[in-house]
């Protein structure tokens, strides 16, 4: 220790470690995300009922099914990078950092598969409308 | 600043309580008709024939004032999201520029949240 430069000597000391590709994939996610949400909310609002049969239906078009899928997995991904960034910032104490880590972890992974997975059933007709 | 600190917590409100009112909403309509009901029921409109009918009006009511706090977050942290991309070029920190894009992101958010729910209301598909 105590060699090269400053900047050397720093880097990856911050409470994230490293950051350059977090960053970038998080504004991947973002615009991914702008243009996905716009067409979500267009198509709830258009939609003239939410019964379960006006779902069912409206997921079975492979034009809602896969920009669905897409949403869930670019939201879900958005969600795990930002409240990464939050938790790195406010949890202090290592240990709690890492279980909440862990904890981000496991919500996103499942409540992501659990999405994945019912828009896929109700899109290949697993669920009678 | 305080649409810097708005960024965070709308996309933390959303990451969470959206997170889990959605996956929910999907889960439900995957398992059955009546499992979809149960969501429809405590959340959009209650039923009439249930015991918990009261019970219910009430969670829908509370279900709307954290729909439209879900929606203002969605427009509020998509429109400073917008802003962050404007700032990650290098453009838009002198004092004024920066201010009026920092409060063109509140006025997008109320006016879009507005709109959805006037929508959302007057075409009877929420009542």
């Amino acid at each position: 220790m105590g060699t090269g430069t400053g900047l050397g000597r720093v880097r990856g000391l911050g409470s994230a470690k490293s950051g350059t590709h977090h960053w970038w994939l998080q504004r991947v996610t973002a615009a991914a995300n702008l243009i996905l949400m716009i067409w979500f909310v267009v198509s709830i609002v258009r939609l003239p009922v939410v019964d379960h049969q006006a779902v069912v239906l409206w997921l079975k078009s492979p034009l809602v099914a896969v920009p669905l899928v897409l949403l869930v997995l670019s939201t879900f991904w958005h969600f795990r990078l930002g409240l990464q960034v939050f938790i790195e910032d406010y949890v202090h104490e290592e240990g709690n950092k890492v279980a909440a880590l862990l904890l981000l972890n496991a919500y996103v992974f499942l409540c992501g598969a659990l999405c994945v997975f019912s828009i896929l059933k109700i899109a290949f007709g697993g669920v009678p409308a | 600043m305080l649409v810097s600190i708005l960024h965070r917590a709308t996309g933390t409100a959303m990451a969470i309580g959206g997170g889990v009112i959605f996956t929910w909403w999907l889960v439900s309509a995957a398992m059955s008709a009546d499992a979809y009901n149960i969501f429809y029921h405590w959340i959009v409109q209650s039923d009439a024939s249930s015991t918990h009918e009261g019970l219910q009006a009430v969670v829908n009511i509370l279900a709307k004032l954290v729909g439209i706090g879900l929606t203002w977050s969605l427009f509020q942290h998509m429109a400073s999201g917008v802003r962050h991309f404007v700032l990650d070029t290098g453009a838009g920190y002198e004092l004024k520029t920066n201010r009026m894009g920092a409060l063109l992101t509140i006025a997008f958010s109320i006016t879009a949240t507005l709109m959805v729910w006037a929508i959302l209301l007057t075409t009877g598909k929420l009542i």
